[in-house]
């Protein structure tokens, strides 16, 4: 057999072969470069859909369904949903930041609690990948100087010090006041920082009550009679709490079961004003008094929100959930249509330079300090009256009166 | 502290208000009914126990499906709880029976570790199942009671908890009338106290272990039944309710009946109490510090026999 001469065969090197592999990759890459572009913007939205605050997950859930028709309205650009579920667990929270990343996710939202979004924040910051918090108060999830964690949500401080400024609006409306209240939270990451801030920023609101009794409770408690009979012996005039939503049902029941009606409950967290514990409570959810970060019934947006969870959602009243993981999905649509780019970078200076004064949340609107927190996010009071949410206070957000004391738990029916 | 308006200051200094005897008394009656309750499921561990000689390691994982079952057909057919214990414990019993026939059996005589992995493995299996059927989230029962209490003299007891418990003294009462009165309690007692002797005088040893796993999973069948009318029923209650019965029963004395009823009532008031007294947060840890001093001073427990 005659021998082929090297000249004339198919000349493939290790040069040639690595050049051509090369050129190959470098095409591939820009394509798809050029496909993100111009493609929707993949956003990992993780919430705790499962597991003790399954509920509230699936509430935040609400409002990313009814994001895409309201940011259409809005000729916002189209982004591509990732769902993950944190299992309400801080390390399952931390894996599934890290598994929404590595399966292409171009920004995160999440996650609800303050315990599972400071994991996702470390994962967020560690990968270069922007993170926007729908809710979670913990102050220092936006102090550790992180360049792609953003918060639209207030801290525990700016919480408590919005919901004096509005008991103190309640009690000037109504004439009456509590002399001695129970504090009674959560003994989570959220309850512990909002017990501490109590601490530290009740002393500046010249309230009109003193704290008889501080009651902590284990989150996962699943019997809260004694915490309730310990909060009675205490014979102060209102309730106030930091709860979930579980823990609030709980609460309500040995209220009802033990009978005792304080002359309000304040809530200065989620749980009291849920659609599930409307559902669920019925009659006997009327009257709590929410103190929590809201939504403004007189801005713009607000019906158009409104509207759209009425058809997606029938008989759901709009809440914290549904504004603030709407307005997180708001923000990253905008930094998106700005950008004109996935780069995470691009993003990320896209939404530090945000500024949407069309929102539905009470204050100003969406700007970002250089902490990626916004400070000008405000709380308001609202009250559950017939299965409906009343806000009450701030008052260019009111839409109704207090109605101060609430009404006995025994005459309900 | 007043301010200068008269009012107080609103600081956080605690207005300590002094706790009535009626509270404690509140508190301490609850404890009782709940640990009725925690009794009757740790009597199931103990009987298995007592008499198979195997510790039962998915025991919570058992009242975990009693309570599915409850849930279920609570909410599909509108039952009330204390309806369906008798059923539900009969269906755990025949769960009980068929299982120890058909698997445990073959492990009694081999080593104590092999029993352990098996149940544990099992505990598994009954966890992950329900999570697969019934998925992570919370579920309770609504019953025509469940907002109702008894107002009697200065207390105000739940009215679920009364009948929870009642139903548990019921049950109970049953089971030591069963082990005194009958012919297969007689048996099950003597295959307990002299295995060799219950072979030698021809007694099925074989099918009264069965009978014996049956009743002791009937036991905390009905407990479960119960229990969906003071917490919500999720398929990962099961390990924290395996411990609490194991704490209740080396309280109680292991093997003992009464004893593990004892511990049940022992535990319950003791963290209603430490809830009341110290803070709610730490009241397991109080449960545990029995635990530990049973353990030190009287390691047979409480009503216990002191093994030879």
């Amino acid at each position: 057999m005659p021998k082929k001469s090297r000249s004339n065969a198919i000349r493939l090197t290790r040069r040639s072969f690595a050049a051509g592999a090369a050129a190959f990759v470098a095409g591939v890459a820009s394509f798809n470069i050029v496909r993100a572009q111009g493609g929707p913007l993949k956003v990992g939205v993780l919430l705790p859909r499962s597991g003790l605050q399954a509920g509230i997950g699936q509430s935040c859930q609400l409002g990313v369904d009814i994001a895409p028709a309201i940011l259409k309205s809005l000729g916002l650009p189209d982004l591509a949903i990732m769902n993950a579920d944190t299992e309400s667990n801080v390390d399952t929270a931390r894996a599934r930041a890290e598994k929404a990343i590595g399966d292409g996710a171009q920004l995160l939202i999440g996650a609800f609690d303050s315990g599972q979004t400071t994991a996702i924040a470390q994962v967020a910051e560690q990968k270069g990948v922007p993170l926007v918090i729908n809710i979670a108060a913990a102050p220092a999830i936006t102090e550790q100087g992180y360049k792609f964690v953003f918060r639209n949500f207030p801290t525990a401080p700016m919480i408590l010090g919005d919901a004096f400024a509005a008991q103190k609006e309640i009690f000037a409306i109504t004439g009456a006041a509590p002399k001695t209240v129970v504090f009674m939270h959560v003994n989570d990451t959220y309850g512990t920082a909002m017990a501490k801030g109590i601490g530290a920023i009740m002393p500046k609101f010249d309230l009109p009550y003193t704290i008889a009794e501080e009651i902590a409770y284990d989150p996962a408690a699943r019997d809260l009679s004694v915490e309730v009979a310990k909060a009675k012996a205490t014979n102060a005039d209102a309730l106030l709490v930091v709860s979930r939503l579980n823990d609030a049902m709980l609460l309500t029941r040995e209220l009802v079961k033990q009978r005792w009606t304080p002359q309000g409950v304040f809530s200065m967290g989620p749980g009291w004003y849920e659609d599930q514990y409307i559902k669920t409570l019925g009659k006997l959810s009327d009257g709590p008094i929410s103190l929590s970060p809201w939504y403004d019934p007189h801005k713009k947006l607000t019906p158009v929100v409104e509207a759209v969870l009425a058809k997606a959602a029938p008989d759901v009243n709009l809440n914290t959930n549904h504004i603030f993981t709407f307005e997180a999905l708001l923000v990253a649509a905008d930094a998106y249509k700005r950008a004109g780019s996935t780069e995470p970078t691009a993003l990320a200076n896209a939404i530090r330079s945000t500024n949407i004064t069309d929102n539905v949340s009470i204050g100003p609107g969406i700007q970002f300090d250089a902490k990626g927190q916004n400070d000008k996010v405000k709380g308001g009071a609202f009250q559950n009256r017939g299965g409906k949410l009343v806000t009450l206070a701030p008052t260019e957000a009111a839409n109704g009166k207090p109605e101060w004391p609430m009404p006995s738990y025994q005459g309900r029916g | 502290m007043a301010s200068r308006n008269g009012r107080c200051r609103p600081t956080r200094a605690a207005v300590k208000s002094v706790v009535s005897f009626d509270v404690y008394l509140n508190v301490a009656v609850g404890g009782v009914l709940t640990g009725l309750v925690y009794g009757l499921m740790a009597l199931g561990l103990s009987v298995i126990f007592g008499v198979v000689r195997v510790v039962n390691f998915a025991h919570g994982e058992m009242m975990t499906i009693a309570m599915f079952i409850a849930v279920v057909l609570c909410t599909g057919f509108h039952l009330d709880p204390l309806i369906l214990l008798v059923p539900i414990a009969a269906v755990l019993f025949v769960f009980g029976y068929v299982l120890q026939r058909g698997l445990i059996n073959l492990f009694v005589t081999r080593p104590e570790h092999s029993q352990f992995l098996l149940l544990v493995s099992l505990a598994l299996i009954i966890t992950n199942a329900l999570l697969i059927i019934f998925g992570p989230d919370a579920r309770s029962v609504q019953t025509a009671y469940g907002y109702e209490s008894f107002e009697i003299g200065p207390m105000i007891v739940d009215a679920a908890k009364v009948y929870a418990g009642a139903a548990a003294v019921v049950v109970t009462a049953m089971l030591f009338a069963f082990f005194r009165f009958t012919l297969a309690g007689k048996a099950i007692r003597a295959c307990a106290d002299n295995h060799t002797g219950a072979l030698v005088v021809g007694l099925d040893v074989k099918r009264l272990y069965a009978l014996t796993f049956g009743i002791g999973t009937a036991c905390v069948g009905a407990a479960g039944t119960m229990l969906v009318l003071l917490i919500d029923a999720t398929p990962m209650l099961g390990p924290s309710y395996t411990l609490l019965a194991f704490v209740i029963v080396i309280t109680g004395g292991l093997g003992s009946m009464p004893g593990a009823l004892l511990g049940g009532v022992l535990i319950g008031v003791t963290e209603a109490l430490a809830g009341l007294l110290f803070t709610p947060s730490i009241k397991s840890m109080f449960a545990f510090g029995i635990l530990v001093l049973v353990l030190l001073f009287r390691p047979q427990g409480l009503l216990g026999r002191t093994l030879a």
